[in-house]
C-alpha cells in the first residue's frame, strides 16, 4: 500500500512520514473508506435463463453461477458444486445488477422536508470540499424502492447548484447504520460540476458571481488555476521529501543522529496546510477522480470540453445531457460518455431540445457510451422501461437495438463511467455477483425483478413473505391496513 | 362511368381542401377495437369516421367511393389517450414564468386573503404550444386543464380541451373547480383551516344578504363558487387517508360532488370512497412518503381502489412529458389492474369524471373521432402510435422533436 500513495509511486521510505496527496490523510486507516463486508452467501445456480450478459451479449437458455459472493461461470448446462441452491429461471431473463449514475437518494431524503435535505450546499460556488457521502442517510426508503427495480449500484451526487458540486460516493444498495457500510470499497473517487442555467441562477439571483454561462466558465478555470498552484505546492513537497530522504538514507546510523541534532539540516520539509477544496480539484487535475459535469445544452458541453482540455483532465459522463445527441459524434470521439433521460424535457429554458431518440442517438457511433440515469427516486425504480422507451422510438431511425445492446445502458456503460467496469456491470467469470432475475424481458412495461442479489446475497425477493421496511423511518408507520 | 367517378372523386378532393372540417370518410380496416364500451374488445373490426364523428363499427363496412381507406391489418385501434389533468397548453418552459399561465397570484397577505373561483385558467390555453404535437403524436388527444395553487386553497376552474390545434377547444361540460385540499400555507398553517375557510366560503354563497367587509368572495365570484357547490365538479387534492376520509364526510354534510386528485393513500378509504361514489384521479406510480401525507403510498393503490369499486383515472403529473400517462397505465397492469380497467383509467373513466364521456374516450357511434392506431399492445413501451385522429382527422405526426431528431440524426450519419 506505501508505495503507491495518491495514485503515484513516492519513495516507500515514506512510509510514517506525514505525506500530503490528494485524498488520503493517513497512511493506513483511511477514516472514510468502506467497511462495507458482504455477508456469507450459499453458491447459487441460475438456471435455463434469457441472460443478458451486459457487454452485449445474450445466451438464451443460460445459466449463472455465483461462488462466494463472485460470478463463477455463464454460459449453458453449468454444473453445479454440491451445496449449491439451484434457481430455475426458466421463461425468465437475468441481467447484471442495474447501477445508476445519478442519484441523490439519501442526500436529499424522502420524506422531502428540509432536515432532509442535504444535498446542495448552496452557500459557494465552489464546494470541492464537500463530500456528498456525509450527506447521506442510509434510512432513505428510496433506497429499498430501487433495490425493488433491481438497482445494486447507485452513484450519489450533490446537486447542480454550484460550478463544483464536491465529491460523490458510490454505494451498494444494502442496508446499514452508517454510510460507510455502504460504500463501494475503493471504488475511484467522483467529482461533481455543474454548467449552464443551475449555478448562474442560484447565484446571480442573490447578487453574486457567477450569474452568466460566462461567468460559470470564468469561474471553473480560476478554480482550477488555483488547483494548479496548490499541485505545483504538493509536488514540490514531494520533491523535497524525496531529496530529504535521499540525504537522511546515505547517511551512516552515527552521522545521522549528529544530523538530527543539527536543525538546519536535519528538518523534513514541511507539507503545504490541508486544503480540502484544493485536494478534491488536484485529484482532478492528476486523473485521480472520475469527473462528472451535469451539462444539457450542447455549446455548454462544449465549452466543458475545452476547459478540460485546457486543464489536462477528463470528462467521464455529461449528465443529463438534453441536447447529448447534437454532438455524440464528438463524444464518441473523446470517450465521454452521456448519462441522460429517456425524454424528460422543457422544464428550463436549457432542456427545451430534448428528444426521446437521445440515447438512442448517443449509443449510434462507434465508442458511443449512453447511459440511462434517472436523477429521481421515481425514475430509478424503472431504469429498464426508461431505457425501452429510447428503443421504441430508435426504430424510428431504422435502429434495431436489441436488449442485449440496451442493457448496457444501466449495467456496464454505467460501471465503466465510474471506473468499475473491470467490477461491476457485467455478468463475467471473476465480477461482484450483482445479479436480477426478472419474470420477463425487463424491457417490458410489465416486467418486475422477482431477485436481486448483491455480492451473492439476496437483498430483495419479491416472493418472500411481507418484510419490514428497510428504511427505520418506515418501520412501524401504521399504514398497513384501511383506516380505522 | 369511370369518367364521372374520376370527376367526382376530383371534385370531393376539392371540396375537401375548401371545407377542412368536413374531412373525407376515413374507413379503418380490420382493427383489433378497444371500445371501451359494453362490446369490449372487437377482435377484428372496420371503424367508419364520418363528419368528424365515429359513424360506423362493425364487420366489412363499406365506406363509399371516396374514403380513405386505413388497413389496420389487426393492429390496436384504442379512443385516443387522456393526458391527464395538467398544465398542457399552459406553459412553454416551466422555469420561465413569463410563459408559464398556470397559477393565479395577486400576492396578497394571509389576511386579506380572497378566492376567486371565477378565475379559469382555459382563458389563458395556448393551442399552439409547442407540448401540443409533442403529446399528440404520442396518442394524447385530449386533457384537463387545471390551474396550478395560486395563492388560496382554492387554485380555480379548469377544463377538459382538445388538442386538434383549434382555438375554442374547451369541451362542453367539462368545467370542474380545483381546491387544493393540503395546501396549508393559505389555511392558517393548519389543516383544520381548510374547513373554516371552506365552511365560511359555502356559507356566503348561501346566504342572500351582503357578508360585509371581509368576504372570502367578491360577487362574481360567489356566483361562479354557488354554481359548483350546488352539483357542479369540485377536485380536491389531498393524498393522505385520514384527510379524504374527512372531505368525504364534509362533502356529504355539504351536499358537495367531490372528485379525489392525488389519493396516494386512497386505497386506506377505498370502502368508503366507493359507499359515496366518489372517483379518484391518481398517479399510480407514487409509492414513496414524499412527505407525511402519503406514508401510505404503495404501487398496487390503484388495484386496491379499483377492488373495491372505485372509478380511477391516471394522471402522471407530468405537463411536457404528459405522453407518460400511457406507461403509468402499463405499470398498473404489472401491480395487479386488469389491462382493460387500466387502459379505461386514461380513456373512458376520466372522460366521464370530467362530464364529457358522451363525446370522448369511448369508440362508439356517435363519440368523436378520436382515435389511436398502435404498432402493438397499447399499453407496452415497444409499442408506438403510428396514426392518430381527432375529430375525424388525421394528425400530421410530427412535432419539433421528430424534426431535432432528423435534423441531427442526419448530420450522424453522414459523420459516420
Amino acid at each position: 500500500m506505501a508505495e503507491k500513495i495518491c495514485g503515484r509511486r513516492l519513495a516507500s521510505a515514506a512510509l510514517g512520514l506525514f505525506a500530503v496527496c490528494s485524498w488520503n490523510t493517513a497512511l493506513a486507516d483511511d477514516p472514510f473508506s468502506s467497511t462495507y463486508v458482504p455477508a456469507a452467501s450459499t453458491p447459487t445456480l441460475i438456471r435455463g435463463a434469457t441472460v443478458l450478459v451486459g457487454d452485449g451479449n445474450r445466451i438464451d437458455n443460460g445459466d449463472v453461477l455465483i461462488v462466494n459472493g463472485r460470478i463463477e461461470a455463464v454460459g449453458q448446462a453449468l454444473s453445479a458444486p454440491g451445496e449449491a441452491r439451484i434457481v430455475d429461471a426458466q421463461g425468465r431473463w437475468v441481467t447484471p445488477g442495474l447501477i445508476d449514475v445519478h442519484s441523490h437518494v439519501g442526500a436529499a431524503s424522502s420524506p422531502y422536508v428540509n432536515g432532509n435535505n442535504d444535498g446542495n450546499e448552496m452557500t459557494n460556488p465552489n464546494t470541492a470540499h464537500v463530500w456528498v457521502e456525509h450527506s447521506v442517510w442510509p434510512q432513505d426508503p428510496g433506497f429499498q424502492t430501487a433495490l425493488a427495480g433491481g438497482v445494486t449500484t447507485l452513484q450519489i451526487l450533490p446537486g447542480s447548484a454550484n460550478l463544483i458540486g464536491g465529491r460523490s460516493v458510490v454505494l451498494k444498495n444494502v442496508p446499514s447504520v452508517s454510510v460507510r457500510g455502504m460504500k463501494f470499497p475503493d471504488a475511484p473517487h467522483g467529482v461533481k460540476m455543474a454548467c449552464g442555467e443551475n449555478p448562474k441562477g442560484v447565484y446571480g439571483g442573490k447578487g453574486s458571481a457567477p450569474s452568466t454561462r460566462m461567468g460559470n466558465i470564468a469561474g471553473f478555470r480560476q478554480a482550477f488555476i488555483d488547483a494548479q498552484d496548490y499541485q505545483r505546492q504538493l509536488q514540490k513537497y514531494q520533491r523535497d521529501l524525496a531529496k530529504y530522504q535521499a540525504g537522511s538514507d546515505a547517511q551512516s546510523g552515527a552521522k545521522k543522529k549528529k544530523a538530527a541534532a543539527d536543525a538546519d539540516k536535519g528538518e523534513p520539509p514541511t507539507p503545504p496546510k490541508r486544503d480540502l477544496k484544493l485536494e478534491t480539484l488536484v485529484a482532478v487535475l492528476n486523473g485521480d477522480a472520475q469527473v462528472h459535469v451535469h451539462c444539457y445544452r450542447a455549446d455548454d458541453m462544449s465549452n466543458m470540453l475545452d476547459v478540460a482540455e485546457e486543464f489536462g483532465f477528463k470528462i467521464a459522463a455529461f449528465h443529463h445531457g438534453v441536447e447529448a445527441y447534437k454532438i455524440a459524434d464528438r463524444l464518441a470521439q473523446r470517450g465521454v460518455c452521456g448519462a441522460l433521460w429517456a425524454d424528460w424535457w422543457g422544464f428550463k429554458m436549457e432542456a427545451y431540445d430534448g428528444i426521446q431518440e437521445n440515447l438512442a442517438m448517443v449509443d449510434y457511433p462507434g465508442g458511443g457510451c449512453a447511459i440511462t440515469h434517472s436523477d429521481s427516486a421515481e425514475g430509478i425504480q424503472r431504469l429498464n422501461q426508461e431505457s425501452a422507451k429510447s428503443m421504441a422510438h430508435a426504430r424510428q431511425l431504422g435502429l434495431n437495438i436489441a436488449p442485449e445492446r440496451a442493457i448496457r445502458w444501466i449495467t456496464s456503460n454505467a460501471a465503466k463511467t465510474l471506473g468499475l467496469g473491470d467490477r461491476i456491470g457485467t455478468l463475467a467469470a471473476g465480477r461482484n455477483a450483482d445479479v436480477v432475475i426478472w419474470n420477463r424481458d425487463p424491457f417490458s412495461v410489465y416486467a418486475l425483478a422477482d431477485q436481486v442479489f448483491i455480492d451473492g446475497v439476496v437483498q430483495f425477493d419479491r416472493a418472500a413473505a411481507k418484510t419490514p421496511a428497510r428504511s427505520d423511518f418506515l418501520l412501524g408507520q401504521d399504514v398497513k391496513g384501511e383506516l380505522q | 362511368m369511370k369518367a364521372l367517378k374520376v370527376a367526382a372523386g376530383v371534385f370531393v378532393c376539392l371540396l375537401a381542401l375548401l371545407d377542412p372540417a368536413s374531412a373525407q370518410d376515413v374507413l379503418i380496416r380490420g382493427a383489433r377495437v378497444h371500445t371501451m364500451a359494453a362490446v369490449g374488445t372487437l377482435e377484428h373490426a372496420d371503424v367508419l369516421i364520418r363528419e368528424g364523428k365515429i359513424a360506423a363499427i362493425g364487420a366489412r363496412l363499406d365506406a363509399g367511393a371516396d374514403a380513405a381507406i386505413v388497413d389496420a391489418n389487426s393492429r390496436a385501434l384504442t379512443p385516443g389517450l387522456f393526458a391527464g389533468v395538467t398544465s398542457l397548453g399552459l406553459l412553454e418552459v416551466a422555469a420561465v414564468a413569463d410563459s408559464s399561465d398556470t397559477s393565479f397570484k395577486l400576492g396578497a397577505p394571509a389576511w386579506e386573503q380572497q378566492w376567486h373561483p371565477e378565475f379559469d385558467v382555459t382563458l389563458a390555453y395556448n393551442p399552439a404550444s409547442s407540448l401540443v404535437p409533442v403529446n399528440r403524436i404520442e396518442g394524447m388527444t385530449w386533457g384537463v386543464l387545471a390551474p396550478y395553487s395560486g395563492d388560496s386553497i382554492v387554485a380555480g376552474q379548469g377544463g377538459a380541451v382538445t388538442f386538434d390545434g383549434r382555438y375554442d377547444a374547451l369541451l362542453a361540460g367539462s368545467r370542474t373547480l380545483f381546491i387544493n385540499w393540503g395546501n396549508t400555507d393559505s389555511a392558517g398553517g393548519t389543516r383544520a383551516g381548510l374547513y373554516t375557510l371552506m365552511q365560511q366560503a359555502i356559507r356566503e354563497t348561501r346566504s342572500t344578504a351582503p357578508t360585509g367587509e371581509r368576504a372570502l368572495m367578491l360577487p362574481a365570484g360567489r356566483e361562479v363558487f354557488a354554481s359548483y357547490v350546488n352539483g357542479g365538479r369540485m377536485v380536491f387534492n389531498a393524498h393522505r387517508a385520514v384527510d379524504i376520509r374527512r372531505m368525504i364526510d364534509f362533502a356529504r354534510r355539504n351536499g358537495l360532488k367531490p372528485v379525489i386528485a392525488g389519493g396516494a393513500e386512497a386505497w386506506r378509504v377505498a370502502p368508503e370512497l366507493a359507499r359515496a361514489n366518489i372517483p379518484v384521479i391518481l398517479d399510480p406510480l407514487d409509492n414513496l412518503p414524499n412527505d407525511f401525507d402519503m406514508l401510505a403510498a404503495r404501487l398496487d393503490n390503484a388495484t386496491l381502489l379499483h377492488r373495491a369499486g372505485v372509478r380511477i383515472a391516471f394522471s402522471s403529473g407530468h405537463v411536457h412529458n404528459a405522453r407518460k400517462n400511457r406507461q403509468v397505465a402499463g405499470n398498473t397492469v404489472a401491480h395487479g389492474l386488469p389491462w382493460d380497467a387500466a387502459l379505461a383509467a386514461i380513456t373512458s373513466t376520466p372522460a366521464e369524471i370530467f362530464g364529457v364521456g358522451a363525446t370522448r374516450g369511448r369508440i362508439a357511434v356517435g363519440q368523436a373521432a378520436d382515435l389511436v392506431l398502435w404498432s402493438g399492445d397499447p399499453l407496452e413501451l415497444s409499442s408506438l402510435a403510428e396514426q392518430v385522429w381527432i375529430g375525424g382527422r388525421a394528425i400530421e405526426m410530427r412535432s419539433r422533436q421528430t424534426e431535432l431528431r432528423d435534423r441531427y440524426f442526419e448530420r450522424l450519419k453522414s459523420h459516420r
